[in-house]
């Protein structure tokens, strides 16, 4: 596949060198860019839409970055394109627009034996666990199953041994090899997809809101599945979750997306305390706090007017504007590029009028309806 | 059963709802299952009561028996329903109708399917209104437009025309909330009413509620499995597990000194107050299916402190101190603690 142009004025972080250590977790993160998209533009072919628009923008010159063994948590709301990106960072969609480099290598430019030795390399695992397996399967040979197209990667001989032992790493029992799904509870199919995505030793696992279908007490413990596990592997996670509490918790990095483009990104702890676009801001304002909360929260609530506009006709310029409080006339004109914060470079915010240290804390407009 | 969830201490705001050991039954094939088993609570005018759960805890099925808008498969077995002193579940199906239609509403948590895709939604508002009100057709209308401007429509005379697949998410959760209070209840009773919808969609639905109680002093039982959602909105919470209430009182002082293992541990498992990246506390296991609850305490295959007598004894709801309760038998070692 040919490669086509990065999209211009987007600022390039990937390979800089760590300024912010302290965001990231001793351990992990120390090695460059392990996954590397520039500019992703995906749309889809839609019935003819009010205005006339017959093209769907999910995503809209999307920048992103993963490093080796870091968590990079993606939020937003329904429909912004989360699931579209993860889909194309596993090669399951093919970007209209774009480059995708996976250690260097564009996996779409890849055929045959090659293909598959990266396929191998980027596991998913999914919100549902009820729906995601396949109940005439057992445990155990769901696990196994993906060896049948990586034949080489565990030796026949060995392969029941591995099974107990990915088992055992989620928290489950030898013995469950043999169960079918529905014996199981929705925590313990989630742990099974997981064993499932770590049977190709991967280095990313996409893993698409996989605790908001869970019971409430029994989210904690998939988390935990996780973090031990990347403690143990040094596997690299894309975490996409709608809760954000939960991504404060898991993530290194995040990514905030709104309409198809990354508005926001940088080091978890920036974001989630100084947020620069107004978009993110009204979100962590959005959220109810937790009761066991600590008081670092935004003092005041922003309620946003309205909802997010149809991507079918998203709005010119900045795609937030027909929501946000702080626009002005060029937000509709220009589209706002990446600008990293005077204080984080890492921290980079698409905004024409980003929110200022000075602006927070003290009295913010709320933009009511 | 002893125990109510939020006992009447009321200073100046009356009772408006009271459900006594409320039990409903299941018919399966493989026989009747208990879903809900001794649930009672209280709720003043003009307050919240968050009734919080993990789904399937049977927080849906109380609220649809106490709305009388229960499934066929599901029956009440016994317990009452107090609205405005009278037992709604002993009245006839008509004097229930006159009195708990106007009085006690109830909004759905999936919007789509709750509003009826071949009318439009302005005549679907003025129904109530021709109904209980006889409201003429003109006046009816006109009160459904007013209506759709207060919980926010945009342009509502307009609107009113629509049909609600024409309307985002948000709007017709708005419009389910609209249709709920046109005849200004005393109780509403609203099941999940944001979790199909975004976090800042969420954040207008639940400002809208919360002015509405306030404006017409209506008691709001606020059903979610949303713990943040019930620190913020609500007075009093009732918290379910596997079919029944196992500890109420005063939000506040049931998130900051819980008295139940259970509410204890899905405090301490919120991300949320822990160091990022840490491993979480968590309760062991998943809850029991309904068909196969172990006798005794249903929560002590997961509970850190339970011991014999808890396989054997159910506790009951037991008053711990002054408006709160709970269902385990060494809750005193939580509040020691
Ligand atoms: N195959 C498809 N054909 C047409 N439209 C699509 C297709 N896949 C996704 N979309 C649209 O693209 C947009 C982005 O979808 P996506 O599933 O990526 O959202 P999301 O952020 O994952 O949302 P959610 O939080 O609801 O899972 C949405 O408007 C969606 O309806
Ligand atoms: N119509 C029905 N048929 C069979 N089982 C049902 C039906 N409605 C609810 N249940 C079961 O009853 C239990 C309680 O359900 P529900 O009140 O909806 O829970 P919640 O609202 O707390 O999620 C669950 O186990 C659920 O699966
Ligand atoms: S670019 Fe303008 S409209 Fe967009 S977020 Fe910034 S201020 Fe708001
Ligand atoms: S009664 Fe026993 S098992 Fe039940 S919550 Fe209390 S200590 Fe735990
Ligand atoms: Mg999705
Ligand atoms: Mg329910």
């Amino acid at each position: 596949m040919p490669d086509t142009a990065d999209t211009a004025g987007t600022a390039q972080t990937a390979g800089t060198a760590d300024t912010v250590g302290t965001a990231d977790r001793a351990g992990t993160a120390t090695g460059g860019p392990l996954l590397q998209a520039r500019g992703l533009t995906k749309t889809f072919r839609v019935p003819r839409s009010a205005s006339g628009s017959t093209r769907l923008h999910a995503l809209d010159g999307v920048d992103l970055t993963v490093r080796r063994g870091e968590t990079l948590g993606l939020v937003g709301e329904s429909g912004c394109g989360k699931s579209t990106l993860a889909r194309v960072l596993l090669m399951l969609e093919r970007p209209d627009a774009g480059t995708l480099r996976y250690d260097g290598v564009d996996p779409f430019a890849l055929r045959g034996r090659s293909l598959l030795a990266w396929r191998r390399r980027v596991q998913m695992v999914f919100q549902d666990p009820f729906a995601s397996l396949n109940p005439r399967m057992s445990a155990g040979e769901l696990i196994a199953e993906p060896w049948r197209s990586h034949p080489d990667l565990v030796p026949r001989a060995e392969r029941e041994r591995r099974v107990h032992e990915l088992l055992e790493k989620v928290g489950l029992r030898a013995a469950d090899a043999r169960r079918h799904p529905q014996e199981f509870s929705g925590g313990q199919r989630q742990r099974i997809g997981i064993a499932r995505a770590l049977a190709l030793d991967p280095e990313v696992i996409v893993c698409d809101e996989p605790v908001s279908a869970l019971d409430l007490s029994v989210q904690a413990q998939v988390l935990n599945v996780l973090t031990e596990l990347q403690a143990e592997l040094g596997v690299a996670y894309v975490f996409i979750s709608h809760d954000l509490p939960v991504v404060r918790h898991m993530a290194d990095r995040v990514a905030v997306m709104y309409l198809g483009r990354v508005v926001e990104s940088g080091p978890a702890e920036e974001v989630f305390t100084a947020p620069r676009h107004p978009y993110t801001a009204s979100l962590l304002s959005a959220a109810p706090r937790p009761p066991t909360a600590q008081d670092d929260g935004p003092s005041r609530r922003i309620v946003l007017f309205g909802e997010v506009p149809s991507p079918t006709d998203p709005p010119s310029g900045c795609r937030f504007r027909t929501r946000c409080w702080k626009a002005e006339q060029v937000c509709a004109t220009a589209v706002p590029a990446d600008e990293p914060a005077p204080d984080g470079p890492q921290h980079l915010a698409a905004c024409h009028l980003p929110i200022q240290p000075s602006d927070r804390g003290g009295s913010r407009a709320a933009a009511h309806e | 059963m002893n125990g109510q969830a939020t006992p009447g201490t009321a200073a100046g705001n009356g009772t408006a709802l009271e459900v006594r050991d409320l039990s409903v039954e299941l018919s399966t094939p493989q026989g009747p299952v208990r879903v809900v088993r001794d649930v009672g609570f209280e709720v003043r005018s003009g307050q919240t009561l968050a009734l919080l759960g993990e789904s399937g805890c049977g927080k849906s099925m109380t609220a649809q028996a106490v709305a009388g808008l229960l499934d066929p498969v599901a029956e009440v077995t016994d317990g009452q329903v107090r609205l405005q002193g009278r037992d709604i579940l002993r009245l006839r199906r008509s004097d229930r109708r006159s009195l708990a239609g106007p009085e006690l509403a109830m909004v759905f948590q999936d919007a789509l399917t709750a509003l009826n895709p071949v009318y439009t939604v302005g005549s679907q508002l003025a129904e109530p209104f021709r109904i209980h009100e006889r409201a003429s057709r003109r006046a009816a209308k006109e009160k459904a437009v007013e209506l759709m401007e207060r919980v926010g429509i945009p342009e509502p005379r307009l609107r009113a025309k629509a049909f609600p697949h024409q309307f985002s998410g948000g709007m017709r959760q708005r419009l389910l909330i609209a249709m709920a209070v046109a005849l200004r209840p005393s109780v509403l009773l609203a099941d999940e009413p944001t979790t199909a919808l975004d976090v800042t969609v969420q954040a207008q639905i639940m400002e809208l509620l919360a002015e509405l109680r306030r404006e017409t002093r209506m008691a709001l039982v606020l059903i979610t499995h949303d713990l943040a959602v019930v620190a913020e909105q609500a007075d009093q919470v009732a918290v379910m597990y596997s079919g029944t209430i196992v500890e109420s009182g005063p939000v506040a002082e049931v998130f900051a000194a819980p008295r139940h293992p259970y509410t204890r541990g899905l405090l301490d498992s919120v991300p949320a107050g822990h160091p990022r990246g840490s491993v979480l506390p968590s309760i062991q296991g998943s809850p029991p299916r309904p068909a196969a609850v172990p006798a005794g305490c249903a929560f002590r295959a997961r509970c850190p402190l339970a011991r014999d007598r808890c396989a054997t004894d159910e506790p009951p709801l037991t008053d711990t101190g002054p408006g709160r309760a709970s269902a385990c038998h060494y809750w005193k070692e939580l509040a020691d603690a």
